[in-house]
């Protein structure tokens, strides 16, 4: 009775283990493709003349005599040059991004190192509060933004945008920056003290230069959520098609039929690559920031 | 007073505070620029969008999409994490394409999949058509309901829904894969190996060796995408613009705000919202507290 037991979970186990052994590879390669098939489409209409597309559709696979770089140029130029202005959308987005970026970092390390190292009341409350941010939908917040920004003439100008990419992104910029402050060894600190420096002097000359890796992955991160944003772009900026952001733009053009599918994947790649190739130059920095808390467990 | 603090008020709790009271108001979008935070105060936005089916139906169109993306983000991102978890050649290159779908900006990511799953040219209905046998082009993303013919049973689907939530699995696994990956790459192999020499099966080794180890990561995991998945408006808006039996809650927000213009009972549907939000994760917290695991 034993024995056939024990050949059962034996041969049970071989079983799994030969399952497995072929399965890795087969669910590697599978999950890699779904991953990347759009990408690889989206490149390879880019680079099509819309005519080569409606005849055969269903090709992975372009010729040489159909390979084009004019979608390029017309989804870039701008619009008087009978382009689609993704230039100026470039643009926007770019000012958008980078002021994001540097204003939310402005506020958030002074935050973090403020919630990591100084005792002061409501510690608990702050954490909960950044909790609620993200309890709410955004389209919750947006509509009071909406009627103030309205009322203060801020509604369809890219400042109104960046306070609200500030106001998104600071408090899990807080959180990540607070998680490494706080790794960063108080005693550093402290013979920084005796040598006579302040606060801000030992934040700015110890701690700060400490902490480069996680200040650019959160810069990272805080540029990434004001370059791809969606919905806040679409409810202050849709009218005034000059502040147009990437995302806003590829959207309302992808809407109408007049522009050809081909070109707007060249809008699309060219909205794409900045994103993954800052990604990619950092992608360390990003992903270990990003789940610092998670490997405690 | 931190700072951090302050903008924490200035632009989430005021905010907040604001949307309650208008809520509580009329308020119409052509008259926003005059909007008097002191207007008088008024039930009949609650009751427009509690007596209204849409609300009902758009909150248990919601639910389902929550529940199906969650499930299938979770599981897609944990298979993913499970396969890369031994070194192989190309290892870091896969891990980091596993990631891509994340990082693109959401519009250009929906507007290929919709190009791809273009009923005329898209490239999945072509390959459907001339290797899979399909009679005609499916309309993915713009039916509500199709018949899915299995050996002579005719099974309803909901065509679009379907499709959305396989996008979000596309798009979002990424995350859990990152956060799982993190986790099992701090785990100590010890308790894998001494069940190895046990005789334990792989997954035998995986249910009780692994699961147990990656069940606080899981529960955080589930709960940040069911906060988020709930009050997604991006995907859905941009994939088939609420149509087709996808209306989600926050979709009809917009709509309400945007199409009805009445900043109002947009307020007041985003708080019901915000509200069934709460009820749902205090039930999740609960349930989890009763089970034994620290939340």
């Amino acid at each position: 009775m034993s024995r056939s037991y024990s050949y059962d979970t034996w041969n049970r186990d071989r079983v799994q283990r030969m399952l497995f052994g072929i399965a890795r590879p087969v669910v590697i390669g599978v999950l890699l493709l779904w991953v990347i098939l759009p990408f690889y489409y989206m490149v390879l209409l880019s680079f099509m003349p819309i005519e080569s597309l409606l005849r055969d559709p269903g090709r992975l696979w372009i010729t040489p005599d159909e390979f084009t770089l004019s979608t390029y140029e017309k989804v870039l130029r701008s619009v008087q040059d009978g382009g689609q202005g993704f230039g100026s959308f470039l643009a926007n987005s770019g000012v958008v991004s980078i002021s994001s970026v540097l204003l939310a970092l402005a506020i958030a390390i002074p935050g973090a190192y403020a919630v990591a190292r100084l005792e002061f009341f409501g510690r608990r409350k702050v954490n909960a509060l950044f909790v609620a941010t993200y309890l709410f939908p955004a389209i919750v917040l947006a509509i009071p933004l909406f009627v103030l920004f309205t009322r203060l003439g801020l509604r369809g100008s890219l400042v109104g945008l960046v306070l609200v990419y500030i106001a998104q992104t600071v408090p899990v910029a807080v959180y990540m920056l607070r998680n490494y402050f706080e790794t960063v060894p108080v005693s550093i600190e402290e013979s920084a003290r005796l040598d006579g420096l302040g606060t801000f002097g030992t934040l700015w000359r110890i701690t700060l230069p400490l902490s480069l890796p996680s200040i650019m992955a959160t810069g990272l991160f805080v540029f990434m959520i004001a370059w791809n944003e969606f919905l806040f772009a679409l409810l202050f900026l849709v009218d005034r098609r000059e502040s147009w952001t990437v995302s806003l733009g590829l959207a309302q053009l992808s809407g109408s039929i007049e522009v050809p599918t081909t070109i707007l994947m060249a809008g699309s790649v060219v909205i794409t690559l900045p994103v993954i190739i800052l990604f990619f130059a950092t992608e360390r920095l990003l992903t270990g920031g990003l789940t610092a808390g998670a490997e405690k467990g | 007073m931190s700072p951090t603090l302050l903008i924490i008020l200035v632009v989430v709790v005021f905010p907040l505070l604001w949307s309650i009271l208008i809520s509580f108001q009329e308020l119409k979008l052509i008259q926003i620029g005059r909007a008097n935070p002191f207007a008088p105060l008024t039930l009949d936005n609650f009751r427009l969008v509690l007596r209204s089916g849409a609300l009902w139906s758009s909150l248990w169109t919601s639910a389902v999409y929550t529940f199906g993306s969650v499930v299938v983000t979770t599981v897609i991102g944990m298979v993913a994490a499970l396969a890369v978890r031994k070194p192989f050649p190309g290892r870091t290159f896969v891990r980091a394409a596993f990631l891509l779908p994340y990082v693109a900006p959401v519009v250009a990511v929906t507007f290929v999949w919709k190009i791809m799953l273009n009923p005329e040219f898209g490239i999945v209905n072509e390959f459907g058509q001339r290797w899979l046998g399909w009679s005609e082009p499916i309309p993915f993303l713009t039916q509500s309901r199709g018949i899915w013919d299995l050996f002579g049973l005719q099974i309803p689907v909901p065509t679009a829904l379907l499709t959305v939530i396989l996008f979000e699995g596309w798009r979002y696994f990424p995350f859990a894969f990152l956060f799982l990956m993190a986790r099992l790459e701090g785990l100590s192999s010890e308790p894998e190996e001494a069940a190895l020499v046990d005789g334990a099966t792989p997954w035998q080794s995986f249910r009780y060796i692994l699961l147990p180890q990656l069940a606080p990561v899981l529960t955080v995991l589930v709960l940040l995408r069911t906060i988020w998945t709930f009050n997604d408006f991006d995907d859905i808006f941009l994939l088939t613009g609420g149509a087709a039996g996808t209306q989600v809650a926050s979709v009809r927000i917009y709509e309400l705000l945007t199409v009805q213009r009445n900043v109002g009972a947009a307020s007041a549907q985003s708080l019901v919202l915000a509200l069934v939000l709460i009820l749902l994760l205090g039930i999740y917290v609960t349930v989890l507290r009763r089970r034994g695991e620290r939340v």
